[in-house]
């Protein structure tokens, strides 16, 4: 596995960071530990939603002061 | 010997119950479905909700998503924000009642969605939609639904299980994908077929935007988008403008200036991050809103606006209120203004409430 990466969403509302999110997976190849660090606190329902429709795995979901750190194992989605 | 490959479909999932109903009546036939939702930055989730939270809140989820849970499909979510703003400016069709380019909308979805590909990469063969023959006077009659099938380059690619025994035959129930005989011939603007399906299928949950799942069907907010316009004498916006049109009260005073005034700690909080860009108002002697200044309005009308802010303060009905006057490099002033009486300030100035 790759080692840990952070996707800065500050600033931007639901449904942008998990469009961020969702960019930066489409990118992986192998699998990929990414935090997602935000200021709207609509990441802790959206992103987790997210990972289970699309089938990543969601490792922790957490607010820190004023930002939400969602952290994720991004799975690369392999053509069948 | 190969087993036939699986149909695959891309469902336009807005959030709403017929879109849901749409994909899970498709996927029942053996067909792989995956949704895609469009974000053009005038959705009426998200933003406004995001920013008017309160931490005893619950947190408000994405309809979309949520739906795709339900019925079980992967979805993607796609920004299109940028390239929706040429629909928005000048749609082929038009608008409809307000400034909402249904037609020109739905063919730039379903065309969207005829090149998306699915999580493993793979295109789709057809794509799906929540339309109903009659529900919308602007886009989903029988004449504009042919016209978006047309101009989308969908044509027979894209399926409405809903009301698809009222048109003719499309190419997944022509090859047999589908079961035409097992789609339905909705029509009309009675929601009591799409109640009654939802049953049968099992769905007892679904998000009902009040006014619609779009912000150009608002009123208020197209008339605060129409002003914007107007000041700036272009059609002409970006995503910032469409965000800061949800949030707070709007006055504009005279065509230079405007003033957003918070109406709650979520919406003051949110306007703060805009202080590097716009000048901004806080009452100093009463606790108050904060207020966005857009534009420059002269120093007799700066005590003017700080009038309009006192008038949104806790001292509303005191004598004197002193509002300080910061301006994006952090310059500041304060004026002891009397507040404006409420009747006094005329309505047109007022936007929004």
């Amino acid at each position: 596995m790759n080692t840990a990466k952070f996707l800065d969403t500050k600033g931007l509302l639901c449904p942008l960071p998990v469009i961020r999110l969702q960019e930066f997976v489409r990118g992986v190849e192998s699998e990929t530990e990414v935090t997602v660090v935000a200021t709207d606190p609509g990441v802790l329902a959206d992103i987790p939603s997210w990972c289970r429709v699309n089938g990543h795995e969601l490792i922790a979901a957490k607010e820190l002061g004023q930002e939400y750190h969602v952290t994720v194992r991004a799975i690369p989605q392999l053509s069948t | 010997m190969a087993l036939p490959r699986q149909p695959r479909a891309i469902a336009l999932i807005s959030g709403g119950l017929d879109s849901m109903l749409a994909a899970k009546v498709v996927q029942s036939h053996g067909v792989h479905v995956e949704g895609v939702n469009f974000f053009t930055g005038f959705c009426v989730e998200g933003h406004t909700q995001a920013v008017k939270r309160t931490k005893k809140q619950k947190v408000k989820r994405h309809s979309a998503l949520w739906c795709a849970e339900q019925i079980g499909i992967p979805m993607q979510i796609v920004d299109i924000s940028e390239e929706y703003k040429d629909i928005v400016v000048s749609p082929q069709y038009g608008y409809g009642r307000l400034l909402n380019p249904c037609l020109d909308c739905k063919i730039f979805m379903v065309n969207h969605a005829l090149d998306l590909k699915g999580n493993d990469n793979e295109p789709f063969d057809f794509v799906i939609t929540g339309e109903v023959v009659g529900q919308r006077p602007k886009s989903q009659r029988t004449e504009t639904m042919a016209i978006i099938a047309r101009e989308s380059g969908a044509d027979d690619r894209l399926l409405r299980p809903l009301c698809a025994r009222n048109l003719p035959p499309s190419l997944p129930e022509r090859e047999g994908w589908v079961d035409r005989d097992k789609l339905y011939g909705f029509s009309g603007r009675s929601r009591k077929p799409q109640f009654a399906l939802a049953k049968e299928l099992g769905i007892s949950e679904w998000s009902q935007p009040a006014g619609g799942c779009c912000f150009l069907t608002d009123e208020s907010y197209t008339k605060k988008l129409q002003d914007l316009w107007d000041s700036r004498g272009r059609k002409d916006y970006d995503l910032e403008d469409v965000v800061l049109l949800k949030i707070g009260r709007h006055i504009r005073p005279a065509p230079h200036f405007k003033l957003i005034i918070g109406r709650e700690e979520g919406e003051n909080q949110y306007l703060r991050g805009f202080r590097h860009k716009f000048a901004h108002m806080t009452t100093v002697s009463h606790t108050g809103p904060l207020c966005l200044v857009d534009g420059e309005p002269t120093s007799e009308e700066r005590r003017l606006a700080s009038r309009i802010l006192a008038r949104y303060s806790r001292g509303r009905e005191a004598s004197d209120v002193t509002v300080r006057i910061t301006d994006p490099s952090g310059v500041s002033e304060e004026v002891i203004v009397e507040p404006f009486e409420p009747h006094l300030i005329p309505q047109d100035w007022t936007l929004t409430n």
